[in-house]
């Protein structure tokens, strides 16, 4: 609530608070038959110290030395002059200005440090974040490039003493290590794209069969050892989404999936069509109900038969650069954060949860559905 | 027949090399531009067959070069662009680009592109049966044949079916296919094409899962393909 009233420009703030104290010396006026005068001093007081709580300090300045005129003004006898007659209001007056200035000033200055201090947390997150990045991607890179310089410093300075299997087997590395780090680059692209706030899903019809089918053709090599079962709900509409997105999205749940569960095993990928329709009843015919509001929801599941995820990292997973604590080496921490924003970029949700033997993403993405496809072709 | 000539326009001088080494192995002819300008000035004094054009330039804008290149220069051009954003390709597919390629890209995906663009003139030829493995498509008889049986086809599924294998081995954009399918009014009604191409699929690719001649350009087209 202070946060945004922050933003609220210094003469917005300054009528603000004129307004308020005005309004709390009026309510007081009102009761100034069952109160004595020197009742309104304790309640202005409160009023100032609430708006130093919210308000920057020329305001709560200005409160003050408002609700001190108002005080003299309105209910020190004589009443509606400035003058004062005993000493002792003069007293309590003077009091009551110097207690308003040290309040806003002490309430201002334990404002300033507290926003220092989280200005210095947020710097120490930052810098943490930075050293984790910093850390998988010099690994995450430099693999790969040492793989790629050395095999390359083989063939040129000793072509003769190599065997021709030896020769081909750095040049397989090479090509190897060249696709890997092509795609860190790819992942860290996405991410950039991601951070800048800027990923505007291309929306067009897709087709989620051809979709899921294309990712396991990509995937060829990586899924031939696991017992893959795909299972598209018949007659499934075409989705209004980003092809490239969601392509990724399946990648890289179905790639985690493979390198993180053992061979052999079974997984899952399930798309089914979700609707919730609200029925009304028809005015005119109440033996009719009719469609009032209908929200038509893609639901993919990526299931499989590995380890499942600790119970405590279940929510960590998505962060940035999280890596699951004993983690197999390999991977940056990015694509399941790249999941979860390109799902976002969707409106959609992903859930991540263990089922017995195996863990379980859904996703699910809002979205307009065309039943075209279901009518009869001319 | 001499060995096809190809102008390679890219400023990376590891990608020229790269190009280079690749072309004259397979029996190319090779010249390269490290600029805009030395390419446009080469191209004109002696025309390639083939432009292999990078969309970075330093001095001037692929696109703008593009344009240039095509107000008189007919044969193939290929583009040669960083990053997949698909609205880059596209543009450059609708302002008279053979093809594209994404890099990094695989030395075999290259040159099977080379091949493409080069058997295939611009103007479109003049087979009458288009003749792939399991498939054969006769464009004068307006039949499809596949394992020798003949596929029964709806008018419309034949016209994309034929536009497509006419065009073999080039990217042709969803834009392009609604509007020569379907008209100008549809140019936008994408949902159209990916119905009919699913259909298309199941009834003459072996595996429609696995399409071995229609295939997907994420976010960009379909390429029909004769044979592997």
């Amino acid at each position: 609530m202070s946060f945004n009233l922050y933003k609220i420009s210094r003469v917005t703030q300054c009528l603000l608070s004129a307004g308020f104290i005005l309004c709390i010396a009026g309510i007081c006026f009102l009761f100034q038959g069952v109160i004595s005068y020197k009742m309104p001093a304790f309640v202005l007081l409160l009023a100032v110290s609430l708006i130093a709580v919210i308000f920057d300090i020329i305001p709560v300045l200005l409160a003050a030395l408002l609700s001190a005129l108002t005080w003299d003004f309105f209910f020190i006898p004589p009443r509606f002059t400035f003058r004062v007659t005993s000493a002792e209001d003069a007293l309590l007056l003077l009091m009551y200005f110097v207690i308003a200035l040290i309040n806003s000033i002490l309430t201002h200055r334990i404002r300033r440090f507290e926003k220092l201090a989280r200005q210095k947390e947020e710097k120490a997150n930052t810098i943490k974040l930075y050293n984790t990045l910093l850390n998988s991607l010099s690994h995450e890179l430099k693999t790969p490039l040492a793989t790629i310089v050395g095999a390359a410093d083989n063939l040129l300075n000793e072509p003769r003493r190599l065997s021709d299997v030896n020769k081909r087997n750095l040049v397989v590395e090479i090509s190897m290590a060249s696709l890997r780090l092509n795609r860190q680059v790819e992942n860290l692209l996405s991410m950039s794209r991601l951070e800048s706030g800027f990923i505007q899903p291309k929306k067009d019809w897709c087709d989620i069969n051809e979709m899921i089918y294309a990712v396991v053709n990509r995937l060829e090599a990586n899924l031939k050892n696991y017992d893959l079962k795909i299972m598209i709900e018949e007659n499934l509409p075409l989705y209004k989404l980003d092809y490239g997105l969601i392509e990724q999205v399946l990648y890289n749940l179905v790639y985690n999936a493979t390198i993180y569960t053992p061979e052999f095993s079974e997984l899952y990928i399930i798309a089914k069509n979700n609707s919730n329709r609200i029925y009304q009843l028809d005015p005119d015919d109440t033996m009719q109900s009719r469609i009032a509001r209908e929200n038509d929801y893609l639901t993919l599941i990526i299931e499989d038969r590995g380890p499942g995820f600790p119970e405590d990292e279940l929510e960590k997973v998505f962060d940035k650069f999280y890596r699951l604590k004993n983690s197999k080496t390999g991977g940056t921490g990015l694509g399941l954060s790249i999941v979860k924003g390109f799902v976002e970029a969707h409106r959609g949700i992903v859930i991540l949860e263990n089922v017995p033997h195996g863990a379980r993403f859904t996703i699910e993405i809002p979205t307009e559905v065309s039943y075209i496809k279901n009518l009869k072709n001319e | 027949m001499n060995n096809p000539e190809v102008l390679i326009i890219d400023d990376e001088s590891q990608i020229r090399r790269l190009l280079e080494i690749t072309m004259e192995s397979n029996d190319y002819a090779v010249v390269s531009a490290p600029s805009a300008k030395e390419g446009l000035r080469i191209a004109a004094s002696h025309p390639p067959d083939l432009v292999i054009l990078d969309l970075g330039l330093p001095d001037e804008n692929g696109h703008r070069v593009l344009e240039k290149l095509r107000e008189w220069y007919t044969r193939p051009i290929i583009i040669l662009s960083v990053q997949s954003n698909e609205e880059d390709i596209v543009r450059a597919l609708d302002n008279g680009a053979n093809d594209y390629l994404i890099k990094p890209f695989r030395t075999g995906e290259l040159l099977a592109r080379i091949r493409s663009v080069l058997r295939n003139p611009t103007s479109s030829n003049g087979h009458a049966v288009i003749d792939c493995n399991e498939l054969q498509i006769d464009l004068a008889g307006r039949t499809v044949k596949k394992n020798d049986e003949l596929v029964k086809l709806t008018s419309t599924e034949y016209s994309l079916l034929a536009l497509l294998a006419q065009h073999e081995g080039k990217v042709l954009t969803h834009q392009y296919l609604l509007r020569e399918v379907w008209g100008p009014g549809f140019i936008n009604q994408s949902q159209y094409l990916r119905v009919f191409i699913a259909q298309l699929r199941k009834k003459i690719e072996i595996d429609p899962n696995r399409p071995a001649h229609i295939l997907t350009e994420s976010g960009v087209g379909y390429r029909f393909v004769a044979r592997e």
